[in-house]
């Protein structure tokens, strides 16, 4: 996919301006925050799952060489096949030559977002395979060759509308000629032509939830099923998955998948969730003849150990997304690559380019709900600060924003200064605001005001109401 | 390859700022796998039973409850009527031993979807969330549970388990590795990602049904 987070403050005004995507938007993200409270109300257990879900995470990422040796000493005795890739390219590689031996003509693919992340459809596509997404979120966002919006509801920006101009003008060749518009119309419809690519298809590229070091397992939870059928049907079933994938056991699975299925959608469970273990068995009379698993590093190596490690906990559950003020007005698109909100702010400049990427995580009201709703306890705000931080030190801040805040540190680090310039700054706004009490323009914060007025402060400073609060 | 494995885990302990784990650590961390220790369960005091079928109907699977073995037969013939479906199943290869009525045609095996109603066995029923556990096998192959729009499971009364701990340890036990696929099926495939309303028989099963056979006692 094409990296447009450089571009984020155009694609935000865009956003905003999108009449379609502000009403799926508004249709669509109602649901999920009032679901996910229910499910969580209904079990006392679920604050101890969490701090569980975490430690067993942080665990994991202590030992991971550990973890990641053991899981392919599992996967190698099932007869199946690890394969490491360092990097995205070499992770393309590594499926490309796959698909090449498979001689694959039709690839059937799960949704994936270390395959997003790693652009594999692209490789396929330009090596001469066709590539059909199968999750029907995925493959309406293939259809309109857009990237995906949302990791769990990839498709949540489209209204129903143009699904159905989507389907009908793909499906028209296929022997489809009714524009249909109904949900379960639309449903069955991409039924019937997935149905047949599933059946037809020589390799299956899925991603896993979890892997499982003692068992050597890849773990696919979906709601459709469409996971089980592109691991099942075809000959070659690929896994892709970043190495931060691996857990210890079932047991501790078992708890990940706990807060997973909550978090994303308030399901007690979601309909589909599969361990799968190698290639077929003798006897077996489905199933695929060769398991492959590609683990990806591409940046993780380098964010382990240090003070962003806490994001490598991330289940992708897309419950920062849902609970995000600023996902919520602008989608995902915006923020320019597969991973958005929250988890896409921090993840984006760590794996991508801290440059590029610098606008997102300055895009943050740090109101603290993702990191409330996070079913591993992330300290997303935390890790946002953190990282402007580090955009300062390695002066990517515009120079203007340098220099406002180092007016404030020397400010702030003299406290009598400090009274006397705020309570000059709030008398000459309410002076400039005159009766309106508001200000249209205000010197350097053209880009704020441009959208909406700066209320004058009223009243004496904080610091003197503080003060003569304590003296009484 | 080897050199992407050698570059991947040498990062990892770079990163973690030690070499190679220790023979100690290495034997803690053997400790840990083979305790299988359990975390945080979901507690419920409901009977299992009840609660298994609560759950899974609530999930959109529906329910038939017969008092012995015997009756099982009728009752897949009762559910095809009522859908109005050919007398035709595709039926999991371990299920051979029931005596099928004569008027129904029973294919042994898996399939490409040619069928419109399968019937499988199951390992075990979870009675924390209504799901179904399935394992693959020469004696059930998992396109049954996947590919016909009717999937119709048979659950005696005595494979009802509490929580997927209880699943983990009854595999376990088999003492033979995992087959190649655990399905944990809840309720008939879905999808909400057309404006987030949600629609059944997205690419699997359109129907779960279960057929509960009450003779045989409870474990939970
Ligand atoms: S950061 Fe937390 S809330 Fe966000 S997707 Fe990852 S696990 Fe879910």
């Amino acid at each position: 996919m094409q990296f447009t987070s450089v571009d984020f403050q155009r694609n935000v005004s865009k956003a905003l301006n999108d009449p379609f995507l502000q009403q799926a938007l508004q249709r669509g993200m109602h649901g999920f925050v009032g679901k996910r409270a229910d499910a969580v109300s209904a079990v006392p257990e679920f604050e101890q799952l969490r701090d569980e879900a975490r430690d067993i995470k942080n665990h994991t990422l202590t030992y991971l060489d550990y973890y990641l040796e053991k899981f392919e000493a599992s996967v190698t005795r099932l007869g199946g096949h690890v394969h490491w890739a360092s990097d995205a390219r070499e992770a393309r590689e590594l499926v490309l030559e796959i698909c090449r031996k498979a001689k694959a003509k039709t690839i059937t693919k799960g949704k994936s977002m270390a395959g997003e992340e790693i652009d594999l459809n692209e490789a396929l596509e330009a090596a001469g395979h066709e590539v059909v997404e199968t999750d029907l979120g995925e493959y309406i966002i293939q259809l309109a060759k857009e990237p995906p919006s949302h990791i769990i509801a990839p498709a949540v920006h489209k209204t129903r509308d143009q699904v159905s101009d989507l389907f009908h003008e793909h499906h028209r060749a296929l022997g489809f000629e009714q524009r249909l518009t109904e949900v379960p119309a639309l449903v069955d419809e991409a039924r019937q032509v997935l149905r047949r690519k599933f059946l037809s298809a020589d390799v299956g590229i899925t991603g896993a939830n979890f892997l499982i070091a003692e068992t050597g397992s890849n773990v696919i939870v979906t709601n459709e099923g469409n996971g089980d059928l592109t691991s099942t049907l075809p000959r070659v079933h690929v896994v892709t998955a970043g190495i931060e994938k691996v857990l210890p056991t079932l047991e501790d699975m078992t708890v990940l998948m706990r807060v997973l299925a909550r978090s994303a959608t308030g399901q007690e469970a979601s309909t589909y969730t599969t361990v799968f273990s190698g290639p077929r068995r003798a006897g077996d009379r489905d199933g695929p003849e060769e398991y492959h698993v590609v683990l990806i590093d591409s940046g993780r190596t380098a964010i382990l150990g240090g003070e962003f490690q806490d994001i490598l906990r991330c289940i992708r559950c897309g419950a920062c997304l849902n609970h995000c003020p600023v996902w919520g007005s602008v989608g995902g698109h915006a923020y320019g690559w597969c991973y958005s909100g929250p988890m896409g702010a921090v993840l984006t400049p760590l794996l991508k380019d801290l440059e590029a990427a610098k606008h997102l995580p300055n895009a943050c009201t740090l109101n603290g709900r993702c990191e409330q709703n996070c079913p591993v306890r992330i300290p997303l705000p935390a890790l946002l600060r953190k990282l402007r931080h580090r955009q300062y030190e390695a002066r990517l801040t515009s120079a203007m924003t340098r220099y406002g805040l180092r007016l404030w540190t020397f400010l702030a680090t003299r406290p009598a200064l400090y009274r006397l310039a705020f309570a000059a700054v709030a008398r000459s706004l309410r002076v400039l605001g005159g009766r309106r009490g508001a200000l249209s323009r205000v010197p350097f914060a053209g880009g704020w005001t441009a959208g909406r007025d700066l209320p004058v402060p009223q009243g004496t400073t904080f610091q003197s109401q503080w003060r003569a609060r304590n003296e009484s | 390859m080897s050199t992407s494995r050698e570059k991947v885990l040498g990062r990892i302990r770079q990163s973690l700022r030690r070499g190679p784990l220790e023979e100690q650590t290495r034997a803690r961390l053997e400790a840990r796998l083979s305790a299988h220790a359990t975390h945080s369960r979901i507690a419920f005091t409901a009977d299992a039973v009840e609660r298994f079928i609560d759950k899974a109907q609530s999930q959109a699977a529906t329910v038939a409850r017969v008092a012995s073995a015997a009756q099982v037969p009728d009752a897949v013939a009762d559910y095809l009527k009522s859908h109005n479906l050919p007398a035709t199943v595709a039926a999991a290869p371990a299920l051979r031993g029931i005596e099928w009525p004569r008027h129904l045609t029973v294919a042994f095996g898996a399939t490409r979807g040619e069928h419109e109603a399968a019937v499988t066995p199951c390992l075990a029923a979870v009675a924390e969330t209504g799901s179904l556990v399935l394992l693959s096998g020469e004696d059930s192959p998992t396109t049954l549970n996947l590919l016909p729009d009717n999937h119709i499971v048979i659950v005696n009364r005595s494979q009802v388990v509490r929580d997927f701990e209880t699943v983990w340890q009854t595999l376990r036990e088999r003492d033979a590795p995992l087959p190649r696929a655990v399905n944990l099926i809840t309720g008939p495939s879905r999808t909400a990602d057309i404006e987030q309303t949600i629609q059944l028989g997205a690419h699997g099963p359109r129907r779960v049904h279960i057929i509960l056979v009450d003779d045989g006692e409870g474990s939970g």
